[in-house]
């Protein structure tokens, strides 16, 4: 018998060698990926997982992981397997290129052209 | 709250590259050299997973055995305050555990097979945490000065590779600030209050240097660390670096209160900048890691007994028609 420090433990009369039946496969459920919305007005973040057996006992628990300590609006739950996401390795499908400027504020040189414009017209 | 990873001395750098492709290895370590993050799908070495996963499995393991000695005391925290504020911290190592394993889970290793590999003894954990708590100046002494180690190793290791492991250690960087400074003030509170709180706050003390002394893990000089674990930013700084640092913040703070430290070669060597020590008993670490520390054999059979009796619950509130998917981040 465990004989602890804490007389609670001791209490439990627990054997020391408690071997116990390994866990299987979905005994911890699950996963739902988190989004947390720390203020109204803001976007949602994906914040992290839990291991939940239902969307409701996953919002439960993402309260208690990732609203426990910090401000929080809203929550939102989804299924880790009904998130599509897209490839790290397809991740040139996202660059652009430079002849891409005209769809860039910065690829529009106005002031350019207006103090062109003024300094020909001073004179 | 956690522990440094123990990582076998006798792994051979070089064996742990053998087989992989030259090509994906050298693009790999190109993208760790220019700072970028790895992501659970991204290739990989299989030594790079099989590290992170054994690293962050057993800070989880840390976080969930590190709540038991000073859960042990919530109950007993003198003042509800301090019952309100223990419970909040207990609450949120275990929270951790939740993080870590999480980062864990997405290289590919169940959270089922996490626990089975506890609860068997296979895993390990940090090693402090076979050490019972005696007095409420333990509990004390541990919040202030094992998370404060925790928070140095936590803090370098939030730089590393591996962008779910950064993730879950910003978050929990944050919550032990808290830790920190409420172990701090129940210190301080001790060392300045009555002679005998004094007395009781300076025997723990005294019991959880040799502990504390171990937590960075073994010598620079008998643990060959692998240049290629730093290189591949797992292991973020050397174990001597990081307790050089440990003592650097915190033998000051502990000597302000006028509190004695167990070991008359502690003192900052002017030359070098650096603490002298006397080398902590490394065959006492191994044998207490080995399970023969005080409380190895009470930490799993609690562990294993609130695995038991929870089950039926989990059992009931299973779904058969669901099926597990590796989370994505």
């Amino acid at each position: 018998m465990i004989k602890s420090l804490d007389p609670r433990v001791t209490r439990e009369n627990i054997e020391e060698n408690n071997l116990i039946a390994p866990l299987t496969p979905m005994d911890n459920w699950e996963t739902y990926e988190v989004f947390h919305q720390k203020k109204r007005g803001d976007q949602h973040m994906h914040v992290g997982i839990v291991h939940a057996p239902n969307p409701e006992m996953a919002l439960l628990f993402g309260k208690e992981q990732y609203g426990r300590r910090s401000i929080t609006a809203n929550i939102w739950v989804v299924k880790t397997a009904n998130v599509f996401a897209s490839e790290y390795d397809d991740a040139d499908m996202f660059e652009t290129t430079p002849e891409k400027q005209y769809r860039e504020a910065g690829g529009y040189k106005v002031m350019d052209k207006i103090n062109k414009y003024k300094k020909a017209n001073k004179a | 709250m956690y522990g440094n990873a123990y990582i076998d001395p006798n792994e051979k750098a070089n064996a742990m590259i053998a087989g992989e492709d030259p090509i994906k290895l050298a693009e790999f370590e190109a993208r760790i050299a220019r700072g970028e993050k790895i992501e659970p799908k991204d290739w990989m070495p299989k030594e790079y997973r099989k590290q992170l996963i054994r690293m962050i499995e057993q800070h989880g393991h840390s976080e969930i055995i590190g709540a038991l000695p000073e859960g042990t005391w919530i109950t007993r925290a003198p003042g509800f305050r301090r019952k309100m504020a223990l419970m909040a911290k207990v609450q949120d190592e275990v929270g951790h555990a939740q993080l870590l394993y999480s980062a864990a889970e997405t290289l590919g290793k169940s959270r089922e097979d996490m626990t089975n590999d506890l609860i068997t003894g296979k895993s390990k954990y940090s090693n402090v945490f076979n050490y019972p708590a005696y007095t409420w100046a333990d509990a004390c002494i541990i919040a202030w000065l094992i998370d404060a180690g925790a928070i140095i190793n936590q803090v370098a290791n939030a730089k590393g590779s591996y962008g779910p492991y950064c993730r879950a250690l910003d978050r929990i960087c944050t919550e032990e600030s808290f830790h920190l400074k409420y172990g701090h003030d129940n210190v301080v509170t001790l060392a300045t209050g009555t002679p005998i709180q004094r007395q009781m706050v300076q025997e723990a003390l005294t019991r959880w240097w040799p502990p504390i002394m171990h937590f960075f893990g073994p010598s620079d000089k008998i643990s060959q660390h692998s240049e290629i674990l730093m290189r591949w930013k797992v292991k973020m700084a050397s174990n001597d670096d990081m307790r050089q640092q440990f003592l650097n913040m915190y033998v000051p703070k502990i000597w302000d209160l006028g509190l004695v430290l167990p070991d008359p070669n502690l003192k900052l060597n002017e030359e070098t900048k650096k603490w002298d020590y006397t080398e902590p008993d490394w065959e006492e670490f191994k044998r207490v890691i080995n399970g023969g520390g005080p409380c190895n054999a009470e930490r799993l059979a609690v562990r294993r007994m609130a695995e038991e009796r929870g089950r039926w619950v989990r059992k009931a509130l299973y779904n058969a028609t669901e099926k597990y998917v590796t989370p994505l981040a």
